[in-house]
């Protein structure tokens, strides 16, 4: 080993399995990289309260409220261990949050849709958690150490909200006319974008290669999206739901379902700001940062006068004692 | 004895799950996020406690309402909390100084309702004193932290102070239905709560350097199910859904 250089040590240990961990010398574009996506995902999780906070007041039963609140503290949770995670890259969340509030840093589109109906709860739960989940199982295994441990935490919680999700989506189906209208009708709403959630098509995928190499990624895009709609397909059928897709059919060959093709011009227009809610999710957050820095201000000038209250009872008793 | 008892266990199951609504309204738009998910938890604690408290009312009464229909298909005039639990969020100060206030009073309340002898209610109290033990510590903490941070969280938190200040009294009224349960040893006497509160309270405010308010005049009404304006649309908006869609199950 000794005739390595650092880079070649490096991607010695990745190949090894070995997790690099924050004191491990790693290349300047792998710390860029991960800060990057860490980031965008903990973004992901603080934004993707917005969409399911709006039906915490109006959830139809004591026992969804509880499991809607449940549910959008647990994003909050994720949030934290994933800025916990980036800042072991040497980044500062607040700067990372301002990052957010400015525009400057992405985060995943489909929380730019709006959540219309009830059903939206079943159908986000189902489809965005199931489509997230299928990103994420791989990245329990990520190279880079702390983002693979919180991601272990962070899968055990998702698979459990996509039951939920999916436990609604079947009360809703085995429910009245107006019930099951509602659960197709979110079905309709959800469906596309959820499969635009593994991103653009590997050949326009820009990260994809390097971030392969460096076992960040561990599948393509194309490949997580071909086994979720693998998954879902026969989902929909124990619900009794169609999924609005008319390509949609088994490929005996590839022993895959073949689909539609992807309205990525919707896609990218989304992704540069232009969604249905994009401008409505930013500014919420933006609220809450501006609402926040003076209870922010204030724990910190108390901290300030407690600590030198504390000092001086030291001093006085130092005094006494001498 | 069977309607105060309803009438009771309604009171203590609207408070919690009203107080604990307006909580859950700040999801996603905490401060910051430890205190997001620290009012979350509060908030589902609470609406926890109201379905506890719920259900058993509707066993009380005997016509097969259960917890969610008591929650949701009840009009404005039907529902017992008390006043406090239902002004709006307004902002991090509002909401501190509304909890704190009544969280010093479900402390001594709760420790006091463990000893009912009704084993129901009792049993309640006893977990639900557990939650609140924590409630209270988080909202004290941040009464101190905010009275006594900068010269704007000092304003806040006065303000805050000075407008829910009058939505306190309500918490030690008592009418018939608190007479009958002391009798049978079933409710807290609030006679007992108040120099409780008082001294937490006091104690408190002077920590947090801020100035106890002077008026004496109290609102009432909220055990009589006479409540402010806000209380209509909190009710307009959580039973819309089992509202426009009567026979549906969610």
């Amino acid at each position: 080993m000794a005739n390595l250089t650092k880079e070649e040590l490096f991607q010695a240990k990745i190949d090894a399995e070995i997790k690099i961990e924050p004191k491990d010398w790693m290349p300047e574009a792998y710390r860029k990289t991960l800060i990057r996506q860490i980031s965008q995902h903990a973004h992901s999780e603080i934004i993707g309260m917005l969409p399911e906070g709006n039906w915490i007041s109006r959830a139809p039963s004591l026992r969804r409220k509880v499991a809607l609140l449940a549910k959008v503290q647990d994003e909050a949770g994720h949030g934290l261990y994933l800025y916990s995670a980036a800042e072991t890259l040497g980044v500062d969340r607040a700067d990372l949050m301002n990052d957010l509030v400015t525009g400057k840093a992405k985060y995943s589109s489909i929380f730019n849709y709006p959540t219309l109906t009830w059903a939206d709860m079943g159908a986000i739960g189902w489809l965005v958690d199931g489509a997230a989940i299928m990103n994420q199982v791989p990245l329990c295994r990520c190279s880079y150490g702390p983002y693979a441990r919180a991601m272990v935490r962070v899968c055990k919680e998702e698979s459990f909200h996509q039951r939920q999700g999916y436990e609604i989506m079947m009360t809703l189906s085995n429910g009245t006319p107006e019930q099951k209208a509602m659960a197709q009708d979110a079905l309709n709403r959800w469906w596309w974008p959820s499969i635009m959630m593994f991103g653009p098509s590997d050949a326009d995928s820009s990260h994809s290669a390097q971030s392969m190499a460096w076992k960040i990624k561990r599948f393509s895009n194309d490949e997580l999206r071909q086994r979720f709609v693998d998954a879902t397909v026969s989902q929909a059928e124990y619900l009794g739901l169609t999924l609005p897709d008319k390509d949609l059919k088994w490929n005996e060959e590839r022993g895959s379902y073949d689909f539609g093709a992807i309205d990525w011009d919707e896609f990218w227009n989304v992704v540069k700001g232009n969604g249905p809610c994009n401008r409505q999710r930013i500014k919420a957050r933006q609220k809450a940062e501006e609402n926040g820095k003076w209870v922010k201000e204030a724990a910190m000038a108390y901290a300030e006068k407690r600590r030198k209250r504390q000092q001086k009872i030291k001093t006085q008793e130092a005094a006494k004692a001498a | 004895m069977q309607s105060a008892l309803f009438d009771y266990t309604l009171r203590l199951g609207d408070t919690s799950l009203i107080i604990g609504h307006r909580l859950s309204e700040w999801c996603g738009h905490g401060p910051v996020l430890e205190q997001d998910i620290a009012l979350i938890n509060i908030a589902l604690d609470l609406v926890g406690q109201a379905k506890s408290f719920l259900e058993y009312a509707g066993e009380v009464e005997g016509k097969e309402r259960d917890a969610d229909t008591l929650a949701y298909r009840r009009l404005e005039r039907e529902f017992r909390n008390v006043l406090l639990s239902e002004q709006p969020n307004e902002d991090f100060a509002f909401t501190i100084v509304r909890q704190f206030l009544f969280d010093a009073f479900q402390y001594p309340f709760y420790q006091r309702l463990t000893q009912s002898k009704d084993a129901q209610i009792a049993a309640i109290a006893e977990k639900s004193l557990k939650e609140v033990t924590y409630h209270l510590r988080f909202s004290s903490e941040w009464m101190i932290r905010l009275g006594d941070g900068t010269a704007e969280s000092k304003a806040k938190m006065q303000t805050a102070l000075n407008e829910l200040w009058m939505f306190t009294g309500e918490l030690f009224e008592m009418n018939e239905t608190d007479e009958m349960l002391i009798k049978e040893g079933i409710a807290v006497d609030l006679n007992e709560i108040k120099p409780l509160w008082e001294q937490r309270v006091s104690s408190i405010l002077e920590e947090a350097t801020l100035t106890q308010p002077t008026t004496t005049w109290m609102q009432s009404g909220g055990k009589k199910g006479i409540h402010t304006e806000y209380l209509g649309y909190i009710l307009a908006e959580m039973q819309y859904l089992p509202r426009a869609y009567p026979d549906a199950k969610w």
